[in-house]
């Protein structure tokens, strides 16, 4: 019989206080095939794991059960402790005595016998316990980043500059984000597309970078280290490798499409670049306002282009790359004006968001930086700002804070005091939200040395009167409702993921929050990964966030891509499912419960199988299997089944 | 709206702001006068919880100084709050951002007293506490609350 070793923590006063450590170490000592029983105050301590090695070794122990903390924080620990000492570290086991007993109970008499039951457990488990040895799979060293925007740019980069190779997607036709559509950036003012642009140049030109625009992600398979992706190339219905971006095109295409990257401010003919410094600087035509895809007649296009890279027939292309790591970073979008109800839902002239101000403070925007409201042109001599639009609103829109308004708002009004020195701006908050190096005193020089109003309550409503838009809020500070009659109103509308995103993450089989944003692994210590291996998250995709977080995010996202290709095998754990090839029917119910694709049919042998490198040992298939074919390693039918007569306190 | 429906005034109308209203000259005056940058003020409070008289008056300090911000004069020069404010000092000692409240205190009842009303006189002492009252300060408070 095995000779198991016992070691009981007090985690100071953690466990300790509510569980009665010395009575668990000496009910253990009695259980079958304990050898030796220890406690001690911290066995997490480097003493701590000293006495397991050593004991190990005096003792001739051929297990160890650890009854500290949850097996999350410090099975690595004492595994790595034990294998040290010479044991296989799968046959150094946890019982969890800290967050699932003294932490949830306040009796210290029944603690104390819940512990000692789940040490018991763990015995039973622990004497049928195999040695494994980990699972090793080869790396493709390239990597994938979804989404073009900083985030993107940032975590290409990185990854590139250190060697590796980086497929860089993007859905729209020139890489950039909504970065490239901001005037200027908090807190320093400085011009978003000149910091923004080199970025953009270097992407676009370097040698481990291979940038797909207008394309997007058809198909995820394969598992950490071997992915396989199927990328749909968008049909541009212009010839890349001969346009030379003159622009003539641009120039006499006849129809008119609302301009996305102004917000709808102008317009552009259906062949058309998104904006000047697009990277890559290439036309792509929109078949839906192609008046030649429409009518069957124009080709104006065609006509003018010297050098005939305009071609209708082109098709749509699938491309299919194998990459060890992917990143997604595909940002975010704002709640639509028309979603608001009070606010005029878009139909009070002069209501505009955040998105659309940037593009009217830019100086390559619509109106070359000129503060012009949209019905008349005219400039704006009173100018409302409302904060939390749609945001922090559980009732009716979204419960989280959008985190960037409180600073662009105060940078908006800002900028207008800058070109419009006559005029007034307002802003209407519920609480003004400053956490950033420089930020609060951003916002106490807007407030004291800029003469701009702010007004401590939501607006209630928005609506046109004559040629002013009147806002309705209210000044909790005062105790009075206030009553503009101004000339534009800019809403700070609440930032949301993207609507794609949603059909993304499962073609990825990564995870989503209750608000549609990426799920990171853990969130405070595991913030860029998802919990797949493989896969990593940037920017605002994950959550709202400024420039200088989401590049900081996307850098350590990079890092860990890079921290992954720097090894030439990845060790995967064993304790996964494993089938017996005797016993299993080929009934595939394994395959329909699986949530990682790790169970494929094996058309000759008629048996179902497991992929080692894309089980993740949830145990799910295990649960499933009607024949009990499939068994998990180290958590067999038979080691659960005396596991839970222990628990109940048989044997 | 209310005047054409024959309804009495509203006890709380809504104040209609305007870029004229804000920049009155108002404030621009209790800042001149107080050497003070009234828009500094972030609403802490901080001049209202620590004032000794702030249970005496109608408007708490911290709101008289939003009244500036916002141009409101009616309301401030109608406040009783000018005229409790012994000027202790508390609040201009505990501002965080620096603002000497009191001065502005002081501007106000400039302001106010440019209007020609007079909020203490002799009349308004008993003459038996009158001469208990040490004369510079009597002297004091006439100068400080009358024209």
């Amino acid at each position: 019989m095995k000779r198991i070793g016992i070691f009981v923590c007090h985690c100071g006063i953690n466990i300790a206080e509510t569980v009665d450590v010395k009575r668990v170490a000496e009910e253990a000592m009695k259980m079958d095939g304990v050898a030796y029983v220890q406690d001690y105050i911290y066995m997490c301590s480097e003493p701590g794991q000293t006495l397991v090695r050593e004991k190990i070794v005096e003792e001739k122990l051929d297990a160890v059960i650890i009854a500290a903390c949850s097996p999350n924080l410090h099975e690595s620990t004492f595994r790595a402790a034990a294998e040290e000492a010479g044991l296989n570290p799968w046959q150094c086991e946890i019982a969890n005595i800290r967050e699932q007993c003294s932490w949830i109970h306040s009796n210290r008499e029944k603690a104390t016998r819940k512990a000692i039951k789940i040490v018991g457990t763990l015995v039973e488990k622990t004497r049928l316990n195999e040695s494994l040895k980990p699972i090793s799979v080869s790396i493709t060293k390239k990597a994938l980043v979804i989404g073009g925007g900083i985030a993107g740019i940032q975590a290409s980069l990185d990854i590139a500059d250190s060697g590796y190779k980086v497929i860089l997607v993007e859905k729209e036709s020139s890489i950039g984000g909504h970065m490239a559509q901001l005037s200027e950036t908090f807190p320093t003012l400085d011009c978003s597309q000149c910091i923004l642009t080199p970025k953009m140049v270097a992407a676009g030109k370097h040698p481990n970078i291979e940038l797909m625009v207008y394309s997007e992600i058809e198909e995820v398979s394969g598992y950490v280290g071997n992915f396989i992706v199927k990328i749909r190339r968008k049909a541009p219905f212009v010839d890349w490798s001969t346009c030379t971006g003159c622009g003539l095109c641009m120039e006499k295409c006849p129809a008119k499409v609302p301009s996305i990257f102004d917000r709808e401010l102008t317009t552009h003919g259906a062949i058309f670049v998104p904006f000047p410094q697009a990277v890559p600087n290439k036309p792509v035509i929109i078949k839906d306002y192609c008046i030649y895809f429409k009518t069957g007649k124009c080709r104006l296009c065609e006509k003018v282009c010297e050098i005939g890279a305009i071609n209708f027939e082109q098709e749509d292309q699938f491309v299919e790359e194998e990459v060890g790591a992917i990143i997604t970073a595909t940002g975010f979008e704002t709640l639509p004006v028309a979603d608001l109800a009070e606010y005029g839902a878009g139909d009070v002239p002069d209501v505009i968001d955040g998105l659309a101000f940037e593009r009217l403070l830019s100086a390559s925007g619509p109106t070359v930086g000129e503060v012009k409201r949209p019905s008349d042109g005219r400039i704006p001599k009173e100018i409302v700002f409302v904060q939390c639009a749609g945001s922090r609103d559980p009732e009716r829109y979204r419960p989280y804070c959008s985190k960037i308004c409180c600073m662009y708002t105060t940078k908006h009004a800002l900028l207008y005091k800058h070109r419009v020195h006559e005029g007034q701006p307002y802003i209407f908050y519920i609480d003004i939200r400053t956490g950033g190096k420089g930020y609060e005193e951003f916002y106490h020089n807007a407030e004291e040395e800029e003469g701009i109003i702010y007004l401590r309550g939501k607006v209630a409503k928005i609506f046109r009167d004559g040629d002013k838009t009147v806002v309705w809020g209210t000044d909790t500070l005062t105790g009075r409702n206030i009553e503009i009659a101004a000339d534009l109103v800019v809403l700070a509308t609440a930032v949301t993921p993207k609507d794609s995103t949603a059909e993304l993450v499962k073609k990825l089989r990564i995870q989503t929050g209750p608000n549609g944003f990426l799920s990171e692994a853990h969130p405070k210590l595991r913030p860029v990964e998802c919990i797949n291996s493989g896969f990593y998250i940037a920017g605002a995709a994950q959550g709202p966030k400024d420039i200088p977080e989401t590049v900081a995010q996307a850098s350590a996202a990079a890092c860990k891509v890079i921290s992954l290709f720097s090894r030439d095998h990845l060790e995967q754990d064993p304790a996964i499912a494993w089938v017996d090839e005797d016993l299993c029917s080929g009934c595939r119910v394994c395959i329909s419960v699986c949530p990682y694709d790790a169970r494929e049919y094996d058309e000759e042998k008629e048996i179902v199988i497991v992929n080692e490198a894309l089980c993740e040992g949830c145990g799910s298939c295990v649960a499933a299997c009607v024949c009990g074919a499939t068994q998990q390693r180290n958590l067999t039918d038979s080691q659960i089944k005396s596991m839970v007569t222990a628990s109940l306190g048989g044997k | 709206m209310s005047e054409n429906l024959g309804l009495a005034t509203p006890r709380n109308p809504p104040v209609r702001l305007t870029r004229d209203m804000v920049n009155n000259g108002f404030k621009l005056r209790v800042n001149e006068l107080s050497g003070q940058n009234t828009d500094a003020c972030y609403q802490c409070g901080n001049c209202s919880s620590g004032c000794p008289l702030a249970q005496e008056m109608d408007i708490l300090p911290n709101r008289i100084i939003r009244l500036v911000q916002l141009g409101q004069r009616e309301d401030i020069i109608q406040s009783e709050t000018l005229w409790i404010c012994a000027s202790c000092f508390q609040c201009t000692v505990r501002c965080p951002k620096g603002i000497d409240i009191q001065a502005v205190m002081d501007a106000l009842r400039q302001i106010a007293l440019e209007e020609g009303v007079d909020h203490f006189g002799p009349d308004q002492i008993d003459p038996e506490q009158a001469a208990e009252v040490p004369q510079p300060g009597l002297v004091g408070v006439y100068r400080k609350l009358s024209t």
